[in-house]
């Protein structure tokens, strides 16, 4: 029961990043390999924030300063286990603007292949750049 | 077949996941390897060296800028590519 | 393309959001020092008050007040903003980004200074994230047609 309450947390990413990588595989639609795409990420997203879990009354990495201090505190106070650790809120922070900023570039490029061929099957756009390079 | 041999590849992959869970550090462990590291170096020294209480925040920007202008960089690249993909101009 | 429909409700909502919205955005990031926030979530809150009233409006009011133009500028000028305060470091005799050398041109020690580099580099991402969703947002909805 120990082993389920302490990983279980693990075997939900992997249901949603299996999810996403079932679309990104088996989908021959090119929106769905995008939004396939999208949950992939989320899943590692939230695998890298649970990491920076510590249990035992940590809180968020904001350092809770002295009123007398300007808020600052006094150096050497601070313990590494009062708060969560930043560094996998830092890299995800970044991530997920880098995450809407490719969504974006996807959509875009969807939105040419669409004008160009007129549908999204993976397929079809096969069938048809056939036709044209053969006649 | 197609829908078949991806459905094979994602049990396959998630088996491979899930049989490696147990190496996997526990739910809020304090002394897991992510957080043994680096992380307490930042955590006690931030608000010393950068007065900044918002430790995030003085990682993002100062002990990893480098790595967050390489982020700006791509934000910058993606809406230029957007830019270039759909924009068209009609000449008047 | 995102036509007007005269919809009274919702321009007077936009209206009187759009404001408070950008006024909470340049909170979320100057207490990025203090609380949660920084340049990234500022410039979403920016780009949503924005993108607010394009929707809520249409395109063209929209690019007459924030031209298109003046989007490419602020997306590079961001990065701009970046990249000068780190070459700004290397002339004044530091390492790339190392903001406490700016203690010799601020009247402050170098620890505040190093909180007013990071502060300066967040006003850049925030600049730059903003023009960058606008532009995809405004390119995605107009279609290729302005």
């Amino acid at each position: 029961m120990d082993f389920i309450i302490a990983k279980y947390n693990y075997w939900i990413y992997i249901i949603l990043m299996m999810i996403g990588l079932y679309g990104m595989i088996a989908k021959n639609n090119l929106a769905k390999k995008v939004v396939g795409m999208t949950l992939f990420q989320t899943s590692i997203i939230l695998f890298f924030i649970s990491t920076s879990v510590k249990s035992g009354g940590a809180t968020v990495p904001i350092v809770m300063g002295d009123p007398h201090l300007h808020g600052h505190v006094i150096p050497g106070t601070v313990h590494a286990i009062q708060y969560l650790n930043p560094l996998p809120h830092v890299l995800m922070l970044t991530a997920i603007v880098v995450m809407v900023a490719t969504f974006g570039i996807a959509v875009a490029l969807l939105m040419r292949i669409y004008k160009r061929y007129g549908t999204l099957e993976g397929d079809e756009i096969v069938e048809i750049r056939k036709q044209e390079t053969a006649s | 077949m197609r829908q078949f041999l991806g459905f094979l590849v994602t049990m396959v992959t998630a088996a491979l996941l899930i049989y490696s869970t147990p190496e996997m550090p526990g739910w809020g462990d304090p002394n897991s390897p992510a957080s043994t590291h680096v992380s307490p170096r930042y955590i006690e020294k931030a608000d010393e060296e950068t007065h900044t209480p918002n430790i995030v925040t003085a990682v993002l920007a100062d002990y990893r800028g480098y790595d967050t202008m390489g982020e700006t960089m791509v934000v910058f690249v993606a809406g230029i590519g957007c830019i270039m993909l759909l924009r068209r101009r009609q000449h008047k | 393309m995102i036509r007007r429909n005269d919809d009274l409700i919702i321009e007077t909502l936009a209206r009187l959001l759009i404001p408070f919205i950008q006024a909470f955005a340049l909170y979320v990031l100057f207490l990025g020092h203090y609380s949660p926030g920084g340049g990234f979530q500022g410039g979403v809150l920016v780009a949503a008050s924005l993108i607010l009233l394009i929707i809520a409006f249409d395109l063209e009011k929209t690019t007459k007040r924030f031209s298109e133009k003046f989007n490419v500028i602020c997306n590079g000028g961001g990065v701009f903003i970046y990249a000068g305060i780190g070459l700004l470091c290397i002339l004044l005799g530091g390492n790339l980004l190392d903001y406490s050398v700016l203690s010799k041109i601020l009247p402050v020690g170098p620890e505040e200074a190093r909180a007013l580099g990071i502060l300066g580099v967040e006003i850049g991402v925030e600049i730059t994230v903003a023009a960058c969703l606008v532009s995809i947002f405004i390119d995605l909805a107009a279609n290729g047609e302005n």
